[in-house]
């Protein structure tokens, strides 16, 4: 029982972690007045991006490049938005299916449709000393490849960023009331041209940690939605960077479910398990209606300079 | 080429037009309305698969009515899925956006359990359904190619659409809802909250009449990559029309021809098929990237003014 508690918190964790790379971005790209539904697209890059990097060099270069990868793609997200001023959700909808399909195109140009995939060795998970021998959670949540720690280190950060900072509080004033901020003298248009980027380097992460950290390999349209089920996180996490955090744990727990079910021996049929995130992220977003905040400029067109 | 060989491509071209045109009917109506409709891909298949259970259930019983009744219940279906999401935009304030692209998910997997378990053929070998019976199969159009009346019936939708947008209350109410839903409201004319969800809910039904029909005329049996991805297509389909029914007939005989010859090159070339996918982002790209043109007079036909409109919040 133990046992598969265990194995339940470690899938819950591992299924969580790009998702809260994702998670986390979008809740920047969102607090500065922006939805960018072309996460997905940032992910799927991400994840060729780290894939093709990690083959040729180590490990910490595959990260960044994934990283650049996402970034490279909400550039041109950020360029249509914020300089075009083209419709947010369209747009988004566009860099999705564009990126999708180059990564499908660019992997089977490669490696041919069905020729040899590209596999790499996946990162090992490196125990953290003491912390790992916790009973129960210590091999969940510290016997992780390290980009998981990295991410324990990132929600403070953006926490602390957005609370505590002048930055961020530009950001968040860009979100919430436009007008006011430009007034103040801030450049709404280059906060949220910034937080794009930064949201896009975070989807690219969030890729990378998909194809170095758990697959080893790419396939296409390994992303999965992922891009989507991360704004919907970001809206059960109600745009706070911890409790988002913890909202992508919770996720992960719901779809590692079947591991526990498993355990149990009780049959179910497989599809119920791979539908489950989508139809929980349904129940979720019903669930928390009319009791949340969202930035109040959200997704809206404003005249920003 | 040879006149036969010539024929066969095109009945090709038009055949693969045909599912295009219903879901981008689909999503124009949707978008027209301001309702962002991502999930005609969920529609198309969960319309598909009530379509093809009726047939191989009640196929026989019914006789030549099956292909109406097929028809009707697949897009019935398809306005059920949709219905899900309107709901949850209405009642919760779930953005469609979210909420279509989640669904089509759940419709795949939902395909994926009904060929591999309740729906699978006989010998349980392949994960599909039995083929429906000739009498529940779409007649052709010219004998010897594939060219079903699955076809005639998108562009009559088509052009139906198009006549009922303008010149009937109705179509004016949908239209003005998208175009600028606080003016209609308070105009006290418009129950702004109930067209948007009827736009919704026929926008579903076209979606699983694509489904259907692509069943009853063309794969005759239901599998799981029923659909290359016709519902995102479907926006680049109606957002290059300019949301404009008519326009649609032509987009989506446009990208039917894109698809088809995309196949071939691949076929014969090498050239990998996800490329279609690339192009169909970059025409959408192209019309979001004139709409700064257009605002400015550049252009003179107004073709996105409804899509600003249609701007959450």
């Amino acid at each position: 029982m133990m046992d598969a508690l265990g194995t339940f918190l470690d899938g819950a964790v591992r299924t969580a972690t790009p998702l809260a790379f994702a998670a986390l971005g979008e809740t920047v790209v969102e607090r500065a007045g922006i939805i960018n539904i072309g996460l997905e697209g940032s992910i799927i890059c991400g994840a060729l991006g780290g894939l093709i990097a990690s083959a040729a060099h180590g490990t910490g270069f595959a990260f960044v490049m994934a990283g650049l990868s996402g970034t490279a793609v909400a550039l041109l997200f950020a360029i249509f938005v914020t300089l075009l001023r083209s419709n947010q959700i369209i747009t988004g909808t566009a860099i999705s299916l564009f990126s999708l399909g180059l990564t499908g195109t660019l992997y089977r140009q490669m490696y041919g449709p069905a020729g040899a995939a590209l596999t790499i060795s996946t990162m090992h998970s490196s125990p953290l000393p003491f912390l790992s021998r916790i009973p129960l959670f210590g091999q969940a949540f510290f016997s992780q490849p390290p980009i998981t720690y990295l991410l324990y280190g990132i929600v403070p950060a953006i926490w602390w960023w957005l609370y505590r900072t002048h930055a961020g509080l530009a950001l968040r004033a860009v979100g919430e009331n436009p007008e006011a901020a430009i007034t103040a003298g801030i450049s709404g248009r280059r906060v949220q041209f910034g937080a794009i980027l930064f949201g896009g380097f975070m989807g690219g992460l969030a890729g990378g940690t998909l194809v170095i950290a758990q697959a080893g390999t790419f396939a296409e349209g390994m992303s999965a939605g992922r891009g989507f089920i991360a704004i919907a996180i970001v809206v059960l996490g109600r745009w706070r960077p911890v409790a988002v955090a913890f909202a992508a744990l919770l996720f992960g727990g719901a779809n590692a479910l079947q591991y526990l079910f498993q355990a149990m021996g009780w049959s179910v049929p497989y599809q119920i398990f791979l539908a489950l995130p989508y139809v929980l992220t349904l129940c979720g977003l019903a669930g928390i209606a009319g009791r949340v905040h969202a930035p109040a400029s959200l997704g809206k067109w404003v005249e920003t300079s | 080429m040879s006149g036969l060989a010539l024929l066969a491509l095109i009945s090709d071209m038009l055949v693969r037009a045909t599912p295009l045109i219903f879901t981008g009917l689909a999503v124009a109506v949707a978008f027209q309305a301001g309702v962002l409709n991502i999930g005609a891909e969920g529609q198309f298949l969960v319309g598909a698969a009530m379509a093809t259970t009726v047939s191989l259930q009640l196929g026989p019983a019914l006789g030549f009515t099956v292909i109406p009744i097929a028809l009707l219940a697949g897009s019935a279906a398809g306005a059920l899925w949709a219905w899900i999401a309107a709901e949850l935009r209405s009642r919760f304030h779930v953005l469609e956006v979210i909420s279509t692209i989640m669904l089509n998910f759940v419709a795949v997997y939902l395909i994926s359990f009904l060929v591999r378990g309740p729906l699978q053929e006989p010998s349980h070998v392949y994960p599909q359904t039995s083929s429906i019976i000739s009498s529940a199969r779409l007649p052709l159009i010219l004998p010897e190619t594939r060219l079903h009346i699955g076809f005639l019936i998108a562009v009559a939708a088509g052009v139906t659409g198009w006549w009922l947008l303008r010149n009937t209350a109705g179509g004016f109410r949908l239209r003005l809802t998208g175009a600028n839903p606080s003016a209609a409201f308070s105009a006290g004319l418009i129950d702004t909250e109930r067209t948007a969800r009827n736009a919704f809910l026929i926008s579903g039904a076209l979606a699983g009449l694509a489904g259907s029909v692509e069943v009853h005329g063309v794969t005759f049996a239901l599998y799981e990559n029923l659909s290359p991805g016709y519902g995102y297509t479907a926006i680049a389909v109606a957002l290059l029309a300019g949301l404009n029914p008519l326009g649609v007939i032509i987009t989506g005989i446009l990208f039917g021809a894109l698809e088809t010859g995309a196949s071939a090159l691949q076929r014969d070339a090498g050239i990998p098929a996800t490329l279609v996918s690339v192009i169909e982002a970059l025409i959408i790209l192209a019309v979001l990237a004139a709409e700064p043109l257009r605002a400015r007079g550049l252009l003179r036909r107004d073709v996105t003014s409804v899509v600003q409109a249609a701007e959450p919040g």
